[in-house]
């Protein structure tokens, strides 16, 4: 196997990566998978689905087993280091867990703990990068068909991608920008909002339902009193909150709610010139459709 | 044959406490060359001294070793002590019990050894002790006051008042400093300027002192009594001696950038005086932004599009007073005493990303307001919002912003900070009767005179609703900012939309306050404020002879607290300059003619340039040290590699005494 | 408010103690700021706010924390441990906090977020990923909320966003494999 330093530098230039997508990207998140790999494809860059990943774990694993919480992660970083490439993450839960036991295992220990949960000797040496930073990498080249014109939105980072930053190392925690400056490389206006990195209700959505409804409804509230046209979000579990209950939200705030979320990648796909249906744009519970064409992008 | 006393001090139980003090009394005994030994409870005070005094006169003692604590706390003290007994005050060494033993080491018997050793490696030494003598120097009677705020000024008059010169050097056009910023002061309630601006009139009148505004302090040379330092003067571009101040000029001058004075609340021209009221009342030309000026200098390579050739400011003056031809120069002065009081800044916001950033024109700092407040600011002493020009009626306080926070790297106090939002919350309320201040503190510190009712004064009178919680974030909805609190006594999270968020930033020390530090050679810590000789009994020293420090830039403090250090500062510098001559300290290096090849390797090392070249009688060059600039650091000692420098008072047969001692033999 | 007797304070605090130690954070220096509390998601819904939570460790209040509905209610947003002032990782104490009180077999404050939680590790396990479908049924079972969210199924089964089987594959065994391990090396470390 060749030394993982020199693949790395290779895969940097050629723009081919491991690619992890996660339990609820196979199911509830699919358009994001499926838009993530279309907008990869059209720009360049080649993604190699990992053989037989594991979840990660999620909340589950790192409030109940605090070695399980690190042994799930691990296996997917050996997975990936055995390939020598570094890893695409689009579900800002997974990379959350992968980092935050990356970071952990500079604990020699914790390293040789870990290492005997999984029956596998681990490094550290493994880069991972969610599929906002692949993506909104400059050095990329957009070829634009449609330029998002007119299109305003309010980039939604969530608590995972940018929290802690001396674990996630991304962007900045307070006012992250990635995303909203690939927003504006489409063309589309990214509005200034104060609560694109607040909590959505993470993953209590089962068993309290009704923080999810406030903390999410909070957001969009203020996405719509901002002016945006849609939210743009990079989290599959920030994209169901948002998306799926806004009846419910219209039912127990009084106030009509509803606005567009979209994941980054369904923009991005837009804007270089797929169709909705192959976004699966029409898979949202609520419909972006009629926002798109009255902003004649489709 | 050498008879050494040796004094073994308790210091309370400080050394006693761990140090079986009586059995190194007996050691001490049994050391060559002593012949007497005790132990005294405390031997800096009156009683201890008194028992040297007696021993070396019973004993007919020639040397004496005190083992106590460190010698940067009493050598001074002994050196008297001896020297009234009849001894060269140089005939004395100390062995630090304390510092380098009892208080660094636990277990009694390990340090009980250790000091013994200590005494031994001292009593060696000071056998090899010679009487030295200090001689006299003369000294410049000036002073040069750095830092023209209310501490400078304080400071410049008083020792003016003295009878002595004085130069006062600002870096800005104006002196006056922070204070001039302010519209009124707590807990009077006094009108900043009203105060202030006296003070400024005596300084530029005062006979004695000499007002150097525009200026810097660019580099320092000499010691105690001796400095030379070179001041960087600004070219103004204005003839001071026509000009009158009339205002014509920063009337008619065309361009308009953000006012520094106002913190970018308000506008000024590029020919400007600062304030109104500033001291000097005549312009400088900010040459950065001078339309003309950018002319002249395209004129040079003539690229690009050609600037307009502005010169209305000469124009309209009518005493032709605008001077473009001035340069900005350097001029060496002479000075004795050198007084620092260069102030503070406020932390900057933007750090803050869950407050803004400083993205939201109406999340401002405290010194902010007080320019909206002001009379004289940027809008007439309207509370304005800077966004819209509305009046604010909801307006929340934030203390502790940049302060007591180890994130942002500043873990202190900074002192006045409830002080000033108290009075802010009592002048809103008196500029707008409607307006509703909240004030989100952790501690309300209100420590001074009249200061803990003032701050009552607030809080019960004007309605103003004191929250106990930091705030999380603050976020712009439309027009209102909402900012999301918790107040920790009731244990429930809180929610304001505020018209106007006011931080109250700390303090920190001005820009360039460590290049100032490390120009004149005085210690500043992490935040670069700068050092006192001691915290508690020598505030307004440093550990650099006739180097003295006040104010803002040695830590946060308020006005009357600035303007007692001033005169402190000025009194000290007064006792200095009134000596007609100086005691130099005689512990400095000196050359071996016969062992010297020249190779000027000290020279090389030496951080006072204190080594000078002198010819011998057979026509060698060699070093010699200039006894005045040496300050005993002893690096030429170490560099030299014919061993012909020595250090009085740490030779290199006193130091390998000690190790010789150490290791038995 | 309900009865509440006077705390008596005792000078040995084994509370304060252990969490310290075994988080690694300075509790002793936080100074009761609340800012935790301020930017704290769900810190309404809990019955002490986070920075209470900080104050009942310093205090020694063993039961009151480990039993608060506080330490279940915490989303690990990680807001809390960015902005604390005393640069205390308070989310990893909140989570330590749920962790000990979980070794104590005390029973969680939030039943159903702990039933989620568990529902949701009867997946991996068995399957090595989530089954969302599976994961719906488990949890209604166990939460005893049988009806919880089911009226959304329809519309999520016809926009093909639910898979009624599991997928299968060698992830499974290798996950139960790594799950025997760690209950085999925390059994040992206990």
């Amino acid at each position: 196997m060749a030394p993982v330093e020199s693949n790395v530098a290779k895969s940097i230039a050629e723009r081919v990566y491991s690619y992890y997508p996660g339990c609820s990207l196979h199911a509830t998140a699919a358009e994001y998978d499926v838009s993530a790999r279309l907008v990869c494809q059209k720009v360049g860059i080649e993604l190699r689905e990992l053989e037989d990943w594991v979840c990660c774990g999620a909340s589950a694993a790192h409030s109940t087993d605090h070695l399980l919480s690190l042994a799930l992660p691990a296996h997917t970083l050996k997975q990936a280091e055995e390939k020598g490439l570094p890893l695409a993450v689009p579900c800002a839960m997974c990379f959350s867990r992968l980092k935050f036991t990356l970071h952990e295992l500079e604990n020699k220990d914790t390293l040789d703990l870990v290492s005997r949960a999984i029956g596998k000797e681990l490094s550290t040496a493994v880069t991972v990068k969610p599929m906002l930073q692949v993506l909104a990498d400059e050095n990329i080249s957009l070829p634009i068909a449609k330029l998002l014109i007119g299109l305003k939105v309010a980039c939604y980072y969530g608590c995972l991608l940018v929290r802690p930053p001396e674990v996630v190392g991304f962007d900045d925690a307070e006012n992250p920008q990635t995303m909203d400056r690939l927003m504006e490389r489409l063309a589309a206006e990214a509005i200034d909002w104060g609560l694109k990195t607040a909590c959505c209700g993470a993953g209590v959505a089962f068993a309290r339902f009704d923080i999810v409804l406030k903390l999410s409804h909070r957001l969009i509230s203020l996405a719509q009193r901002s002016g945006a046209d849609c939210i743009a979000v990079a989290c599959p579990m920030c994209h169901a909150n948002l998306d799926m209950y806004q009846k419910d939200m219209t039912a127990k705030f009084g106030q009509k709610t509803e606005l567009p979320v979209l994941y980054f990648t369904q923009l991005m796909g837009l804007a270089l010139g797929f169709s909705p249906k192959e976004l699966l744009l029409d898979k949202h519970l609520t419909d972006p459709l009629p926002m798109l064409r009255k902003k004649k992008l489709i | 044959m050498s008879r050494i006393g040796v004094f073994i001090c308790h210091c309370g139980t400080n050394i006693g406490g761990v140090v079986n003090v009586p059995q190194v009394v007996e050691a001490a005994k049994r050391m060559p060359l002593v012949a007497y030994a005790d132990e005294n409870k405390y031997t800096c005070s009156e009683v201890g001294q008194a028992s040297i005094r007696d021993a070396i006169k019973e004993q007919r003692l020639d040397r004496v070793v005190i083992a106590s604590c460190s010698p940067r706390m009493h050598e001074n003290t002994f050196r008297r002590t001896v020297a009234t007994a009849g001894l060269n005050p140089y005939l004395l060494e100390m062995a630090n019990l304390r510092e380098h033993c009892s208080w660094v080491h636990s277990d009694s018997k390990d340090a009980t050894a250790k000091a013994i050793d200590l005494v031994r490696m001292a009593v060696a030494k000071v056998a090899r002790h010679e009487s030295l003598f200090p001689k006299q120097v003369g000294l410049t009677k000036r002073a040069l006051v750095i830092g023209g705020g209310i501490t400078g000024i304080q400071a410049a008059l008083d020792i003016a008042s003295a009878g002595h010169e004085v130069v006062l050097v600002e870096k800005e056009p104006s002196i006056g400093g922070r204070m001039a910023q302010l519209d009124k002061t707590f807990p009077t309630l006094d009108c900043s300027a009203c105060i202030l601006t006296p003070k400024m009139v005596d300084v530029s009148q005062h006979p004695n002192i000499t007002l150097l505004t525009y200026s810097e302090v660019k580099e320092v040379r000499g010691f105690v009594g001796n400095f030379e330092v070179d001041i960087l003067k600004k070219a103004k571009m204005v003839d001071y001696v026509k000009c009158t101040g009339c205002g014509n000029c920063w009337q008619a001058c065309p361009e308009r950038i953000p006012s520094e004075f106002d913190l970018g609340l308000g506008r000024r021209s590029v020919i400007y005086i600062p304030f109104a009221q500033a001291v000097p009342n005549k312009p400088v030309i900010d040459i950065a932004n001078c339309r003309y000026e950018r002319y002249l200098k395209w004129k040079e390579t003539e690229e690009g599009p050609e600037p307009p050739q502005c010169r209305i400011c000469e124009g309209v003056c009518p005493t032709e007073a605008i001077d473009r031809s001035q340069r900005d120069e350097i001029v060496t002065e002479k000075f004795g005493a050198i007084v620092v009081a260069t102030g503070f800044k406020t932390f900057d916001y933007s750090v803050y990303g869950e407050y803004g950033g400083g993205r939201y024109p109406d999340v401002i700092s405290s010194l902010q307001l007080e320019r909206l407040m002001s009379a004289a600011g940027p809008t007439e002493g309207e509370v304005l919002r800077p966004s819209d020009g509305v009046h604010p009626k909801n307006v929340v306080f934030i203390q502790c912003v940049g302060s007591r926070d180890d994130k942002v790297g500043r873990p202190y106090c900074s002192k006045v900070c409830c002080m000033y939002t108290a009075k802010h919350a009592v002048m809103l309320k008196e500029h707008d009767p409607e307006v509703q201040c909240y004030v989100f503190y952790i501690d309300v510190r209100a420590g001074g005179k009249d200061f803990e009712e003032f701050a009552r004064r607030a809080q019960d009178e004007t309605g103003a609703v004191y929250l106990r919680g930091r705030v999380s974030q603050i976020y712009q909805e439309g027009k209102k900012l909402k900012v999301l609190g918790e107040d920790s006594l009731m244990g429930r999270l809180v929610e304001i939309d505020a018209d106007l968020v006011v931080l109250a930033t700390g303090m920190e020390p001005s820009d360039n306050a460590d290049v100032i530090a490390q120009t004149l050679n005085i210690s500043y810590n992490t935040y670069n404020f700068l050092i006192e000789a001691h915290p508690k009994l020598r505030p307004v020293e440093t550990q650099t002879d006739g180097i003295f420090v006040a104010g803002t830039c040695v830590g946060p403090r308020d006005i009357p607290d600035c303007v007692a250090h001033g005169g402190a500062a000025a009194a000290k510098a007064v006792v200095l300059l009134s000596q007609d001559s100086l005691t130099t300290d005689p512990l400095t290096s000196f050359v071996d003619p016969m062992k010297c090849v020249g190779c000027f390797a000290c020279k090389e090392v030496c951080p006072f340039n204190a080594i000078e070249e002198q010819i011998t009688r057979d026509g060698r060059t060699i070093s010699s040290v200039n006894e005045s600039l040496c300050k005993g650091c002893g690096l030429c000692v170490v560099a030299c590699r014919p061993g012909a420098i020595n250090l009085r008072g740490f030779t290199n047969q006193q130091l390998l005494s000690e190790v010789l001692t150490l290791v038995g033999r | 408010m309900p009865e509440q007797s006077a705390i008596v304070l005792e000078p040995a605090n084994d509370f304060l103690f252990f969490v310290q130690s075994h988080t690694g954070e300075n509790i002793a220096s936080c100074y009761q700021c609340g800012k935790c509390s301020a930017g704290c998601p769900t810190a309404y819904a809990m019955d002490l706010t986070p920075r209470q939570v900080m104050r009942g460790v310093q205090l020694g209040l063993k039961d009151e924390i480990l039993d608060s509905s506080a330490i279940w209610l915490c989303v690990s947003c990680q807001t809390c441990s960015l902005r604390c002032p005393r640069e205390i990782d308070i989310a990893k104490v909140m989570e330590s906090l749920r962790l000990f009180s979980q070794a104590e077999g005390r029973p969680p404050a939030q039943r159903e977020i702990a039933v989620f939680h568990s529902a949701f590790l009867r997946q991996v396990r068995l399957f090595g990923r989530l089954h969302e479908v599976g994961l719906t049924i488990t949890y209604n079972l166990l939460s005893m909320h049988f009806f919880n969210n089911i009226k959304r199924l329809p519309g999520m089964l016809a926009r093909g966003k639910l898979k009624l089987m599991p997928q299968t594959m060698k992830g499974a065994s290798e996950v139960k494999q790594i799950a025997t391990r760690v209950k085999e090396l925390e059994r040992k470390s206990s």
